[in-house]
């Protein structure tokens, strides 16, 4: 017997019965298409090649849901694959899992999982597992997703703070602050919003291509929250290096930085979801760096500094553009406008 | 740019020669702070010459009698507090607007935001935490007249808008003062104009140079400051020509005129300083925060141990404070100075230079 499909979601869509049911073969596989979920089991079978597997999890509550250059949908799959691909791994598997606000349109949650579908087989990933919740209006902000991730770990390739050396280059992918600022600035409704766009996109093809084709990766990470001055941050605290980076040769999009000086943010804080930070022997930089250059996720990297021996304490400094010097510290959590 | 930077340098390695002691000079501008502390141009300097930063953030020097005001009209029912972000987190004698947690706290970014959540909620009275220099006082204005004209009665502001001149008197006017020239803020003097800094020039024979935020306008600003030292001359000049004019922007200014009128108000670390606040004229009266609810600011001593106010006067500088990098930080502010992004303290914390580190 068939339940005619309200325009929302009701309660009773995370209630277990027909209309879940409904939901999941109606509005969730036909977008995900594949075998493995299709058999709805309570759990995927993979059959991996390589023993050596890496693990992630993610929760995703951005809001606005969608945003100029994504949505929650591709950002929940991008995020738990480049946590992968920086970690030294080919992702291959990711779970989703929704906890959706009753109200939503149904509509919208049908954008998200196809965005979040299409994000995932342009990255040869599958979605083989998943979980509906229905929580009561007001107890969630319209939908929150989590994804998990398996991905296998590329053959030789072993990533870690320990092999950070003095004399290494500091590599970033490409220009900073565009997904913090256009959300920021859609969320503040700034006219100079249509300018900006995010840069959430799936690294793993990239990071993949490096580690596959040069020898000297030490180790990666995506600068998200926190922006590259918190990358940068955890790499010397974990490393117990210092590194200094050079204010003119970190790239960032021209609107970002205006935004951002206008907002009185730091474009070094700003988060990112489509960049990393690479720690590169010298004698391999300029061929991750190449490499980097012909992918169009890479088109604008650069190195942006080096690792340099701590004096009292591992610190990040950076060297300005006039030549001065300054600290750049792990920022402080949710830095307020400036008013004037 | 290298070039300019150089001969810069050289204009302030003499000056700190031929002065043969160490070289005070103070921003008054929030903006200049934090370019100065982000492109680290204190390293590029020589070490007797030093930067002090202050009064120039307008969160930092609001006094906390104005603090406490605002705290109490949060508590009143049907209130909604309209203010900037930074405001929320300073704390008052007990708590801050943050803390007070009373859901009335609407965040703006212009007067104009604050009008509109009067037009947006009849019911409510919309008191505007108004503060700022002559840059955002004639917005304060605008909003004012406009409530006036379209008839709103259910907005007020609590005037904490201050006048930059008087405040570098007052310093200036102090014997224990060490400041031996003002880099003049840029934005301020876009509306007041550099004529203004006339009477300082005059009165203490300090050389005023404005400058924008860039940080080669600011050490251009500096070797300009160093040229007067070496000449032993005291001029008012503007290295941020292209923006800045000797009368400053003459409807603006009458747009603060039409509203407001100079009284003598209070200034954390300056105390009560003459005609350099202003209150609304009395024509619009009704708009006043204090009328209307029948309160007033009142001067109260500040028992934390927070040295903003010797900060803010260039007495001391920030890691000179107990407190600082240890009771207070930025996530944990005891005063302004580490709220605002723009405040000496939290600017120190954030970008503190080579070997100058707060332990």
């Amino acid at each position: 017997m068939s339940v005619e499909q309200p325009h929302k979601i009701l309660l009773a869509h995370g209630g277990g019965g027909r209309l879940t049911d409904q939901l999941i073969r109606q509005h969730i596989l036909p977008k995900l298409k594949n075998d493995t979920i299709a058999e709805l089991a309570d759990a995927a079978k993979l059959n991996l090649s390589s023993p050596q597997v890496c693990f992630s999890t993610d929760s995703y509550v951005v809001k606005p849901l969608f945003f100029n250059g994504g949505d929650i949908g591709k950002l929940a799959v991008c995020g738990t694959i480049n946590d992968l691909a920086v970690s030294g791994a080919k992702p291959v598997a990711l779970s989703l899992s929704l906890i959706i606000e009753e109200g939503l349109e149904i509509n919208l949650l049908d954008k998200i999982l196809s965005s979040a579908a299409t994000a995932a087989r342009d990255n040869n990933v599958l979605i083989v597992a998943g979980d509906t919740k229905v929580v009561e209006a007001g107890a969630a902000d319209k939908i929150f997703i989590n994804t998990a991730g398996i991905g296998e770990r590329l053959p030789g390739v072993d990533l870690g703070l320990d092999k950070v050396a003095v004399g290494d280059k500091v590599l970033l992918s490409g220009t900073i602050g565009d997904h913090g600022m256009t959300i920021i600035s859609q969320r503040e409704d700034i006219k100079f919003q249509t300018q900006i766009k995010s840069d959430c996109a799936a690294l793993a093809e990239l990071t993949c291509s490096i580690l596959e084709n040069t020898k000297g990766v030490k180790f990666m990470r995506d600068p998200t929250r926190g922006g590259l001055a918190s990358t940068l941050n955890e790499i010397v605290t974990g490393s117990g290096r210092a590194i200094e980076i050079n204010e003119t040769d970190i790239p960032a999009n021209l609107p970002v930085r205006a935004a951002a000086e206008m907002l009185g943010f730091d474009v070094l804080n700003i988060a990112n979801e489509g960049k990393f930070v690479a720690i590169v022997s010298p004698d391999s930089a300029e061929q991750a760096l190449n490499i980097c250059k012909k992918h169009p996720l890479g088109k604008d990297a650069a190195i942006i500094g080096r690792v340099i021996e701590a004096l009292k304490a591992p610190l990040v400094e950076l060297i300005t553009k006039i030549g001065g010097r300054r600290i750049v510290q792990m920022p402080y959590g949710r830095e307020l406008p400036r008013i004037c | 740019m290298l070039e300019r930077i150089h001969k810069a340098q050289i204009l302030m390695d003499k000056a700190c020669q031929s002065l043969a002691r160490q070289i005070n000079i103070m921003e008054v501008c929030g903006t200049h702070t934090v370019s100065i502390f982000r492109s680290g141009i204190a390293s590029t300097m020589p070490a007797r010459m030093k930067l002090l930063s202050g009064p120039g953030c307008p969160v930092c020097v609001t006094p906390l009698g104005y603090i406490n005001l605002v705290l109490e009209l949060a508590k009143k029912k049907n209130v909604l507090i309209a203010t900037y972000g930074d405001m929320v987190r300073v704390p008052g004698s007990n708590g801050s607007l943050e803390k007070q947690n009373n859901n009335n706290v609407r965040i703006v970014l212009s007067s104009e935001d604050a009008l509109q959540l009067a037009k947006d909620n009849p019911d409510k009275v919309i008191v505007f935490v108004a503060v700022g220099f002559e840059t955002t006082t004639p917005a304060t204005a605008v909003a004012v007249s406009e409530a006036d004209e379209l008839g709103i009665d259910n907005f007020c502001i609590l005037s904490g808008h201050k006048r930059v001149i008087p405040a570098m008197q007052a310093l200036l006017s102090d014997k224990n003062n060490r400041i031996d020239a003002f880099l003049c803020p840029g934005h301020v003097t876009v509306i007041i104009g550099s004529d203004a800094y006339h009477p300082i020039v005059s009165q203490f024979a300090k050389p005023c140079v404005v400058a924008g935020f860039e940080p080669m306008q600011i050490i251009q600003g500096l070797g300009e400051i160093s040229r007067q030292l070496i000449e032993q001359k005291a001029e008012v000049k503007s290295v941020y020509e292209a923006v800045v004019t000797q009368s400053g922007n003459t409807t603006a200014q009458k747009v603060i005129e039409s509203c407001f009128e100079p009284e003598d108000g209070y200034w954390r670390g300056l105390g009560k300083i003459e005609k350099s606040t202003y209150k609304l004229r009395p024509e619009y009266s009704r708009f006043d925060t204090c009328k209307r609810f029948g309160v007033e600011e009142k001067p109260v001593d500040d028992t934390s141990g927070c040295r903003c106010g010797e900060v803010l006067c260039g007495l001391i500088e920030p890691p000179q404070c107990a407190l600082f990098g240890k009771k207070c930080s930025p996530d944990t502010p005891v005063g302004p100075c580490m709220v605002s992004s723009e405040g000496a303290c939290a600017a120190w914390f954030k970008y503190r230079p080579k070997g100058k580190q707060a332990q």
